[in-house]
């Protein structure tokens, strides 16, 4: 369908210049922290405190060595005993009387995030499609209910239910493990998994089953050939609505977790007490932190985009 | 290729009764048209067949097998959708292979079949395009060619030109024709389009509401419907009804209609007085200013070589089909003559046909 079809009246120049300076002046306000943060995490501690803020500055990755590393304060003289320093960091260290002690606990917690949320969302998504497959083919007694019941999960925020699940992740064993972490998330996204694929996949229209089957093929053969190929837009929206739930959350890890499965968001808040507060480590832990999201993100953008207005446009 | 027998095929959805107690053979190689207005079960039919839905009582016998609880995929038949439903994401060769792709034919042997088919139904040029750019014409052939590539023993088409454009049908209609008559497969095609039926097919089952009103061959059909629903559906405009009340004697050869006699066929049946109705085709009126059968000139249809006249009659409109020549004046009082031969007798109650010389009366089949 062409764009015509769309709009009766053609937009003039001087609109489409309005709403492309409309577009740019948001993009640059929303930006603004962003760059904050990402300057911030490139500048050394004193020049991240220094009033007025600096714009121009010389750049350090201080903040990445502090963020990877613990560090103890030495005297003058051990630190002069020392043999020269083996790298940027241990230099930077010991400028500031602070010898290198071992790596920091951003690694781990930062592979806990990744396990975690894209573990969550796999199964979100898979259970997701399964279900909303079954939802959009079958009769299944007491369909609308069941969807309502799904969708009634989010009617509340999930930290409402906190409590009861703290206790219950207590008893079960399941406190500060990736796994009742992974239940979690998944438990949280799947009903918006399985709403979303049933919108994409009602659209699909059941005659490429049909024909499939006929065709000597299994439903389940049918589904795997036919529908999913046809089904990756949906399945990937979901999944990047599902990531950024996963990545993001805040509140149950930092309920939840607290050594060994603890994610990076209640983690990166934790930098600032160790020695002083080091605004260039939290930075640091916040740009790395944005990294992932930001790739998935921009592989899936043209699926991102589609599922966004998924419904509004007909192929 | 294979016969299909129908026996006493039931479908019931909830308490909506979509096909009632059908039965039907279509001969091995037989093109077989299934025709009715929208809802009337014959794409419901033709699922059962295809074993896309299961029928609540009944049986389908494929050459001679029982299939009535067999999955669609057991049945070794192939189904061409009124959307053509193309697999969007595989080009035209990889949709014309799909179904030879799962009986573990080898790469060389389907890249060949393929390329046969697409040969065979002329688009063998398209083979590596994507099946979103092609014309209407050329994704019905590539649904056709998928349908063909695994010689099954026998075809199901639902309403497959139902999408395309009416000059691109005319042609369609033709090629299918064609195509029939080169591979002689088992057909049966669904449509509500008596013009495609009447132009492709052996049999035609004309259905309502869920029930076979008349099996037969276009001919039979037309010239001798079994209820007044065929006779009203079939042929444009559709058969004229002059109704009338008397009871019928078997060997009678008149009836009274519009207060003057009328010849008809001999009766073969007799009947106690009910609510009866006169048929007849258009083209099966003259003007005839001596005829007793009066009415007047309503409106006129130039249609090139033929005109439609509708004449007002005191029991309704009559459609009269005559040369273009002649030419009238609306009001015109006329006298319509009836080629006695070719008139049906219905009872108005039951839409059945009376037994006449013409044909043997409509029982439902």
């Amino acid at each position: 369908m062409s764009a015509a079809a769309h709009s009766v009246v053609e937009p003039t120049p001087a609109s489409k210049r309005i709403a492309g300076a409309i577009i740019i002046l948001y993009a640059v306000v929303s930006m603004v922290p962003l760059f904050w943060i990402i300057a911030t995490s490139f500048k050394t501690p004193p020049d991240s405190i220094a009033y007025p803020p600096k714009l121009v500055f010389t750049p350090s990755i201080e903040g990445y060595c502090n963020l990877f590393t613990t560090r103890t304060r030495q005297t003058a003289e051990y630190i002069a005993s020392l043999p020269p320093p083996e790298n940027f960091c241990d230099e930077v260290t010991r400028k500031r009387n602070m010898v290198i002690a071992g790596p920091s606990n951003f690694l781990p917690r930062f592979v806990n995030s990744l396990i975690i949320a894209f573990g969550s969302t796999f199964c979100a998504v898979f259970l997701g499609t399964l279900a909303a497959y079954g939802f959009s083919r079958f009769k299944v007694p007491l369909a609308d209910d069941l969807l309502f019941f799904i969708l009634s999960t989010r009617m509340m925020p999930p930290i409402a239910v906190a409590i009861p699940i703290y206790l219950m992740y207590r008893e079960l064993g399941l406190s500060d493990t990736a796994l009742g972490m992974i239940l979690l998330y998944t438990a949280v996204n799947v009903s918006l998994a399985v709403w979303l694929l049933k919108g994409f996949i009602d659209e699909i229209p059941r005659e490429y089953e049909e024909a499939a089957m006929i065709d000597g093929y299994t439903r389940l053969q049918a589904f795997r050939k036919v529908v999913l190929p046809q089904a990756t837009t949906g399945i990937a929206a979901t999944a990047i609505f599902c990531l950024i739930f996963a990545w993001n959350e805040y509140a149950f890890a930092a309920l939840l977790t607290s050594g060994t499965a603890q994610t990076a968001p209640p983690f990166i808040p934790t930098i600032i007490g160790e020695g002083g507060q080091d605004w260039p480590a939290v930075a640091a832990g916040t740009t790395i932190f944005l990294v992932p999201i930001l790739v998935f993100t921009i592989l899936l953008r043209k699926q991102l985009l589609r599922g966004i207005t998924f419904g509004a446009v007909r192929k | 290729m294979a016969e299909i027998r129908v026996e006493n095929l039931r479908k019931e959805f909830g308490t909506f009764t979509a096909v009632q107690n059908s039965n039907f053979v279509v001969g091995d190689g037989e093109f077989f048209v299934m025709l009715g207005p929208s809802g009337c079960g014959k794409t419901t039919t033709l699922r059962m067949i295809a074993g896309l839905e299961l029928p609540t009582s009944g049986k389908i016998l494929l050459g001679g097998e029982d299939v009535t609880m067999r999955r669609a995929r057991e049945r070794d038949i192939a189904f061409v959708f009124q959307l053509f439903a193309l697999y969007p994401h595989m080009n035209v060769r990889k949709n014309i292979g799909f179904p030879l792709l799962t009986q573990g034919v080898s790469k060389a042997e389907i890249r060949r079949q393929v390329e046969e088919t697409a040969r065979l139904l002329r688009i063998d040029h398209l083979l590596d395009r994507a099946v979103s750019g092609l014309a209407g014409g050329d994704r019905q052939r590539v649904a056709l060619g998928r349908a063909i590539v695994r010689r099954p023993k026998c075809f199901l088409m639902d309403e497959p030109l139902g999408t395309l454009d009416t000059e691109f049908r005319d042609l369609m209609v033709h090629e299918l024709r064609e195509l029939h008559n080169r591979i002689h497969a088992t057909t049966v095609y669904v449509t509500h389009d008596q013009l495609e039926a009447m132009a492709m097919a052996d049999k035609i089952a004309v259905m309502n509401h869920g029930v076979i009103e008349q099996f037969g061959t276009p001919q039979e059909i037309y010239d001798r419907p079994a209820t007044m629903f065929v006779a009203d559906f079939i042929g444009s405009p559709p058969m004229n009804f002059l109704p009338f009340h008397a009871g019928l004697a078997r060997g009678s050869r008149e009836i009274t209609v519009l207060g003057a006699r009328v010849a008809v066929p001999e009766v073969r049946e007799d009947m106690a007085p009910a609510d009866m109705a006169l048929g007849f085709r258009p083209e099966h009126i003259r003007f005839d200013d001596a005829s007793p059968l009066r009415g007047s000139v309503y409106g006129t249809e130039y249609l090139g070589t033929t005109q439609i006249v509708a004449v007002e009659t005191a029991q309704g409109i009559v459609k009269a089909r005559i040369p273009a020549e002649q030419s009238f004046q609306v009001g015109e009082s006329v006298g319509l003559a009836l080629n006695t031969a070719r008139l049906s007798l219905f009872e108005r109650g039951s839409g059945r046909a009376v037994s006449t010389a013409l044909h043997g009366g409509g029982a439902r089949v």
